[in-house]
């Protein structure tokens, strides 16, 4: 027994923390499950990988590996724009979809099951524009150190989990420091006492689809740095999003991103222990058990 | 001629056999209101016991029971009603989207077990050798194709006449109460929890049914015939075709089957076979905006719920949304 499922799971535990971040706050504020979520990280990842493809392909020098890690400047000026272009996507299918249902009074599961169609459409949009076989940020391979007797890392999977954590500090701080933070808990708590004291309460969807959709796309663009990028590999994730947002507390940033470790090391351990097969069952054993024992999650409040 | 004759048999009990699956998504969604995303792993559960219960022994792969087929359509649709039953009582208390995350879970790790429990499902192959209705009969193609699809007929009037009964029984009456008004209904004293369990699980047996059927009209059955798009498909035919009404559960059925069968060939015959995988990833695309632009312009559906009046769904006041729906 190594160290080394404890690097893996940090790492895939970081980039679910991030896309379980959106999960929850669409889940707390918006008020339903948003089966497409997982659909944004793929977006992301492909975004980033044209742009970057575009940007290495005009300046050369950008495609240059940066430092220790294995992609150059392109990657990083790629997810910003990717970023934009993701919060872009994700307004345009609210505005398209969502925003319409939520103005008809359409009950949450309706809202539900149009999320579940649009993910089929934006996954299978994805698999017609850059067919269902692996892409890859760079070629270059990377060498892991070791950083513990035991434990080895490449320097790329270091950033994944320092970024990770970075992001949730940020977004917590914006959640309980700012105006506009204190405005999407106040919605999350109650929409029309919120829409009473003057809170905009369309602006606080923006913000909520935005910075899900921010979240989602550098989630996204870690996990096609650190594996590779597929036009399922949101899809793939979804559960493990769901299983984090639950056992984290629905509403709850540090609750989602400490429960997306979690997952993640759970992960690596059982393809450790038991057999990398079996991996995608790990999240719908968390979930069970969680809606078993403590239906609310760690941080999670009881509700009605 | 003769050809075409025994085509449009099988493509009317393939059709037939989703209606099967249909009828019970209509229980659970159309009467109930439960959101089931797993419908390819209960069709798959459905399909896996009959097949075990039913295919002559093989070596290294438990069952091989050899028993007559009827017992294993019905023991295809109990194991599935069981799974159904043990899901919902995990989540129907709690909030009303847990219910479609955990049957979206339980799809994922139903899918993962037909692949790696090669003990019982014989792994990626599958299971081969099921046996079909009038066997005996394949030497005549006509006769064979027209049989099975009597077969197929009767299967769907019996699951037709049965739900068409039971929603109109005190039950189903309680069923649709529970989802216009809750809280009237509770006030009446009826348990929400205790019905929608019931509905979703009888939803459970009827879906299992079909997907026992589906895999003795192809003879064949691997993990891949399971696969996500199947739970969508099944979706498509109820929400086209209306859902809360059950002949619009079997015309929904039949009609996007047809569509389905129609634009795949179309895909086969218009594009060369390098691009054949993309062009069918277009023709989901198209049935995922179809099924949002349903839900968007027309949420009844073909036929919509016959002899109910829902309430008026026009709001005054924007509203982000019900707020405080829960299943409890």
């Amino acid at each position: 027994m190594t160290l080394q499922p404890i690097m893996d799971g940090l790492v895939n535990g970081a980039i679910i923390g991030l896309g379980a971040i959106g999960v929850t706050l669409t889940y707390a504020i918006l008020r339903f499950a948003n089966f497409a979520h997982g659909e944004l990280l793929s977006w992301g990842a492909y975004l980033a990988l044209t742009l970057s493809g575009a940007l290495g392909a005009l300046l050369p020098g950008l495609g240059t590996s940066l430092g220790p890690f294995s992609f150059g400047w392109s990657v990083p000026i790629a997810m910003v724009g990717s970023i934009l272009l993701t919060a872009a996507l994700t307004l345009a299918v609210d505005w398209l979809l969502f925003g319409r249902l939520r103005r008809s009074g359409a009950v949450t599961i309706i809202l539900v099951m149009a999320s579940f169609g649009a993910a089929l459409a934006l996954r299978n949009l994805l698999e017609f524009a850059y067919t269902s076989s692996p892409k890859y940020f760079s070629n270059a391979l990377q060498i892991s150190r070791e950083i513990l007797p035991g434990l080895r890392a490449t320097p790329d999977q270091l950033l994944v989990v320092a970024l990770g954590v970075v992001l949730v500090v940020l977004v917590h701080l914006l959640l309980t420091r700012t105006a506009a933070g204190r405005s999407m808990r106040a919605v999350s708590e109650d929409p029309q006492l919120s829409a009473l004291v003057g809170i905009d309460t369309r602006a606080v969807i923006r913000m909520v689809w935005v910075l899900g959709a921010a979240l989602a796309a550098v989630a996204g663009i870690m996990s096609g740095v650190v594996v590779q990028i597929r036009p399922t590999m949101g899809h793939d994730l979804l559960l493990p999003l769901f299983a984090a947002a639950i056992l984290g507390g629905i509403g709850s940033v540090p609750g989602a991103m400490l429960a997306g470790l979690i997952v993640g090391l759970a992960e690596a351990l059982t393809v450790q222990v038991i057999g990398a097969e079996w991996r995608a069952a790990v999240s719908f054993v968390i979930l069970v058990a969680v809606l078993l024992l403590r239906p609310q999650g760690i941080f999670g409040k009881v509700s009605a | 001629m003769i050809d075409l004759l025994s085509y449009a048999a099988f493509f009317l009990t393939m059709a037939l056999t989703y209606a099967v699956i249909c009828l019970g998504l209509n229980l659970q969604w159309g009467q109930t209101g439960l959101f089931n995303v797993g419908v390819a792993g209960f069709v798959a559960v459905g399909a896996y016991v009959s097949a075990i219960l039913t295919t002559p022994p093989i070596e290294g792969r438990l069952g091989g029971f050899e028993l007559p087929m009827i017992f294993g359509w019905l023991g295809g649709g109990l194991a599935a009603g069981l799974l159904c039953l043990a899901i919902g009582a995990l989540t129907l208390r709690l909030r009303s989207d847990y219910l479609a995350i955990a049957t979206f879970g339980a799809a994922v790790v139903i899918q993962l077990a037909l692949l790696n429990l090669e003990g019982l499902t014989g792994g990626p192959f599958g299971v081969g050798f099921i046996p079909r209705p009038f066997g005996a009969l394949q030497g005549d193609a006509d006769l064979f194709a027209l049989s099975n699809l009597s077969v197929m007929i009767v299967t769907v009037l019996i699951c037709y006449l049965a739900l068409e009964h039971l929603v109109r029984s005190p039950w189903g009456r309680v069923l649709r109460a529970l989802r216009e008004d809750e809280t009237a209904a509770r006030a009446l004293g009826k348990n929400p929890v205790t019905y929608r369990l019931q509905a979703f699980a009888i939803g459970g047996f009827v879906m299992g049914i079909g997907g026992a059927a589906q895999g003795h009209f192809i003879g064949f059955i691997a993990p891949d015939n399971y696969l996500p798009i199947l739970t969508f498909q099944v979706w498509t035919m109820l929400i086209v075709g209306g859902s809360g009404n059950m002949r619009g559960a079997i015309l929904g059925a039949v009609l996007v089957w047809a569509i389905w069968a129609v634009s795949g060939s179309a895909v086969s015959a218009l594009f060369p076979t390098e691009q054949q995988a993309r062009a069918a990833s277009l023709q989901i695309v198209m049935i995922g905006v179809a099924l949002c632009a349903v839900l968007l312009l027309r949420p009844r559906g073909l036929l919509g719920e016959a002899g109910t009046l829902r309430r008026a769904k026009t709001r005054t006041a924007p509203k982000i949304s019900e707020g405080t729906e829960t299943n409890a």
